[in-house]
């Protein structure tokens, strides 16, 4: 058991600033453990979110020590001994209160992606799908939707203007996921994310890849191969034909 | 926001109201939706952090594809097994017949199962099951169930509005907790809660009511239950005028994690012992075979040499005893510990690293993988992981009509963990994420049902201001910290009404309770209404109040032992209790807990036919089984006698 200062933002939209705690640590603790000892013993309105305490929900995403994390997943004893610690809210999204966000925005970007299409000569029981083939999809699926990678992008960081056209490295693996569904029946994922979530915008620095809890490739996996396709395909004369053809609504947009 | 928008009560209405966005919950909507009503989910937390997503094993379904022997019958065998015979037989039934279509209907919805190497859905071996039967995504299954279903909600939305309805037809309102039902003539017609980011009140008149809130950890210390697991539509429904049933039955896991204490309790899944992890305890002995009970010999091996035979050869070999049903191994590990075989930090160790290669595990069981790594700096793969039980799912809940779903309050329907009955005294692993499929489709479809043949309720003024004011109380008391009090809470449910049970303990619990109940109408809530996590568990309390003393009362009452209820006093299984159900309700007026004996519904013929004569003896008495014998409804109103109970043996 030791004492720590802990240093956390408190306040809203309006503003806010620094409060300090003097809290007491014990062996294993993680960072969500001290934000609770602190709310349990001297400010029970502190707010913060969390469900699961276990790296599963992706609820208790925010800033510690500058960097992007889950607080339910971070142990205590990587901080040095004297090292005080901060945590503040994630810096993309409006604050509510505390170190609480207001993440409305992933949930929106997510409203516009046009959901898993069934294919419609096969009826519920009849799918059938080689593991190997739905490995590369499940790796996306294994998001907890903690927004980090959303929250970490420079695209979007401290640069509102872009949110409207930028959908996020989040969506981008949905997009990939569902291009390298083995049944899904559109075929039209990549060009959308080009199109609509602003795909074009990524100049793959990986700082996703990086945050990501689950340890998901996004960049790697997902980002790069969806941008390689898109290129492929346009520049491929027919198939840029065929899609001024087939969808007068969107003039392909160049790299 | 100014305060006069914030004293503004925002009015809304819908056919149907869904209270929780878990599994449950989601399913509900989708049915209900789908039958054309206008719908609006009730989201505690955010859209997709329900406390479905830390399911890990899987959801069984007897679809029949890692074992073509496998089917509806022995499904529904098993799971009367595993709730030791007091389950509602029809809920049971339907949840074996219905679940693979639940499931193969997630596959259209877009869920991606791991595969057969023939591509259908893999299964895999859980507790009690005796055919691999747990349709899985490695072993973050319940993560995978949630975000399908979240996307066809959202899928259902665009439905909607590329046919031009209004947004409104389905809704998802997250982070807001509903505190109040509104009746009127004994039918529900609304519901009153918060918004949690602003502490603005929301008032929904809605003739039709799906509770999907699912359980009652939080009011245990030790447990692998979210914070938002405060019994909530227990609470409810009961101060609506539904009656709860089995409370008694709460489902310790054995396996959570012990060490280190801020990780205590956090779940380690089942998948561990059904892909061939075992139990030690501190002397390296692989003690399960010790611990059969008399009524599960016929199935669970008792040598090491059988066990390990069965994983690859299931047919001709009985399974290794670590997969027993849940509450044998949590009894057992205890008992282990009591004994002083315990390892340093009060578990035992789950050995997979010694019998399985690191490859076979990290594919296996990724996420216990990182798990073990980050939070207690365990390789799973090379070191055996040290645990013990944790408070993981009640057994008791809202009792339903098997087929609808609907509660004794007309309009009021339940599904998933805050619904009882579907798993007797104990729940298989592997059962809830299919329960909650099954039986929120049918609450979806019968509340939907409901709504269209009732007229638009109105809610009254006086009744909502009277919600306010319970709502706001907190911050005008002048009492505790409310974080106190649910740690006093948590200490005595944990001391007194734990995995092992005893009369008196169970007294001095309902004493201390009783002491504990001013302390908590007097809970005080600091600071403004904005996302106030301590005014929410101020509010939160009452109910975890409540859930707690219809345990206790229920589990003093039952004076044998029967799955997630052991009773140290009263060991063994008494028949005449098989015949009965405890029945917990509200009196009206003063709004005590009233506790009544009922009977469970006895199982037709052609059920009783798929259990072997000698098996069924352990648990029933003679004429329950007998076929010569007219059957009847045997005593079953009266209750047991307190006295002459005839044990069936068990360890
Ligand atoms: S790789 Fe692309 S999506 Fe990821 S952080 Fe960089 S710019 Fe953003
Ligand atoms: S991709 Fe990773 S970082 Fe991004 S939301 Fe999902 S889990 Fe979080
Ligand atoms: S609380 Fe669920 S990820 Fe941290």
């Amino acid at each position: 058991m030791s004492a720590r200062t802990f240093r956390v933002w408190r306040g809203d939209a309006e503003g806010g600033d620094f409060a300090e705690f003097d809290v007491e640590v014990n062996e294993g603790e993680v960072v969500l453990d001290v934000v609770h000892r602190i709310q349990a013993e001297q400010a029970p309105d502190l707010a913060v979110r969390w469900n699961c305490k276990a790296g599963k929900c992706g609820s208790c995403s925010a800033e510690v020590n500058g960097r992007p994390r889950l607080m339910c997943m971070t142990r205590m004893n990587v901080f040095e001994e004297d090292e005080p610690v901060t945590i503040t809210p994630l810096r993309t999204f409006p604050v509510v209160r505390d170190l609480v966000t207001d993440v409305s925005f992933n949930y929106e970007k997510s409203r516009r992606m046009p959901a898993f299409a069934p294919p419609k000569d096969l009826r519920p029981g009849e799918y059938r799908m080689q593991q190997v083939d739905v490995e590369r999809s499940q790796e996306f699926r294994k998001c907890i939707e903690c927004f980090l990678c959303q929250n970490t992008c420079h695209v979007v960081r401290d640069h509102d203007e872009n949110k409207p056209e930028f959908a996020g490295p989040r969506l981008f693996i949905r997009a990939a996921e569902l291009d390298m569904h083995p049944l899904d029946a559109r075929s039209d994922r990549r060009e959308w994310a080009q199109d609509d979530q602003g795909l074009g915008y990524c100049n793959i620095t990986k700082c996703c890849s990086d945050v990501c809890p689950e340890n998901i490739k996004i960049t790697d996996n997902a980002i790069i191969p969806m941008k390689e396709r898109v290129a492929g395909e346009r520049y491929d004369p027919l198939v840029w034909l065929g899609r001024k053809i087939f969808r007068k609504d969107k003039a392909p947009k160049s790299e | 926001m100014s305060d006069n928008t914030i004293n503004d009560v925002e009015h809304l209405a819908c056919d149907v109201l869904v209270i929780g966005a878990g599994g449950a919950g989601l399913r509900a909507a989708v049915e209900a939706r789908l039958a054309g009503k206008s719908v609006i989910v009730i989201s505690k937390s955010l859209f997709g952090k329900a406390h479905t997503v830390m399911a890990e094993g899987g959801a069984a379904a007897a679809m029949g594809n890692a074992n073509a022997n496998d089917n509806w019958q022995v499904h529904f065998r098993d799971t009367m097994r595993g709730g030791k015979f007091l389950n509602n037989y029809r809920m049971a039934e339907l949840h074996a017949q219905e679940a693979p279509a639940r499931i193969w209907e997630l596959e259209t919805y877009g869920a991606l199962f791991d595969r057969t190497a023939d591509g259908r859905i893999s299964q895999r071996n859980f507790g009690g099951h005796e055919y691999p039967r747990l349709a899985h995504v490695g072993d973050r299954t319940g993560l995978e169930l949630i975000r399908t279903l979240q996307q066809k909600l959202v899928s259902l939305q665009q439905d909607d509005e590329a046919a031009g309805e209004p947004e409104s037809k389905l809704q998802v309102i997250d982070e807001t907790t509903i505190t109040e039902l509104f009746t009127d003539g004994g039918a529900v017609k609304g519901a009153f809660g918060y918004r949690r980011s602003t502490g603005r009140f929301m008032a929904i008149a809605a003739p039709a009511i799906v509770l999907a809130t699912g359980g009652i950890g939080r009011s245990f210390k030790v447990t692998s239950n979210s914070w938002e697991y405060t019994g909530d539509g227990h609470a409810l429904a009961l101060r609506a005028g539904a009656r709860l049933i089995n409370m008694e039955f709460i489902q310790f896991h054995p396996t959570g994690m012990v060490w280190p204490p801020s990780v205590r309790g956090i779940l380690v899944t089942e998948s561990v012992r059904g892909d061939g992890g075992v139990l030690k305890n501190a002397n390296g002995e692989r003690f399960m075979f010790d611990y059969i009970p008399e009524v599960f010999k016929a199935q669970y091996a008792d040598n090491p040499e059988e066990a390990d035979r069965w994983y690859t050869d299931p047919d001709a070999n009985r399974r290794p005893p670590e997969l027993l049903p849940r509450d044998e191994v949590a009894r057992a590990i205890n008992s282990e510990v009591k004994a002083g075989r315990g390892t340093e930090h009060g578990g035992v160790y789950l050995d997979i690293a010694s019998r399985r290669s690191a490859d076979y595990i990290k594919s296996r069981l990724p996420s216990m993988h990182h798990q073990f790594k980050e939070l207690a700096d365990v390789d799973i793969t090379a070191a055996p992981m040290e645990v013990g039980p944790t408070c993981h799912y009640i057994m008791g809940g809202i009792e339903v009509e098997a087929d609808t779903a609907a509660s004794a309050v007309p309009g009021l329907y339940a599904a998933g963990e805050v619904s009882g009955g579907m798993h007797g005294s104990n729940r298989l692993g592997g059962n809830s994420l299919s329960d909650l499929l099954v039986f929120g489709k049918r609450a979806g479809e019968y509340a939907a049902a409901h709504a269209a043949a009732a007229e638009p309720p109105k809610l009254a003024d006086e009744e909502i201001e009277t919600a306010i004011q319970n709502a706001l109380r907190p911050f005008g008391n002048d009492g505790e910290n409310p974080y106190e009090l649910q740690n006093a809470l948590q200490a005595v449910n944990g001391r007194l009404v734990g995995i092992i049970r005893k009369a008196d303990e169970l007294e001095e619990a309902l004493t201390e309770l009783a002491a504990l109940r001013p302390r908590i109408e007097n809970v005080t809530a600091v600071g403004g209404r904005a996302y106030n996590p301590g005014w929410h568990l101020a509010l939160d309390l009452r109910n975890m109040y409540l859930c707690s003393v219809t345990t206790a009362m229920a589990a003093l009452e039952r004076d044998e032992s029967r799955g997630g209820h052991t009773r140290e006093d009263a060991p063994g299984m008494n028949p005449e209790w098989r015949k009965t159900n405890l029945v917990v309700s509200l009196e009206e007026g003063a709004g005590e807990v009233r506790l009544t004996r009922q009977p469970v519904p006895q199982m037709p013929p052609e059920l009783l036919d798929l259990f072997d004569p000698t098996e069924l003896s352990k648990y029933m008495t003679p004429e329950e089984y007998r076929r010569d014998s007219p059957a009847g409804t045997p005593s079953a109103g009266t209750g047991p006698a307190d006295t002459d109970s005839t044990e069936a043996e068990e360890a």
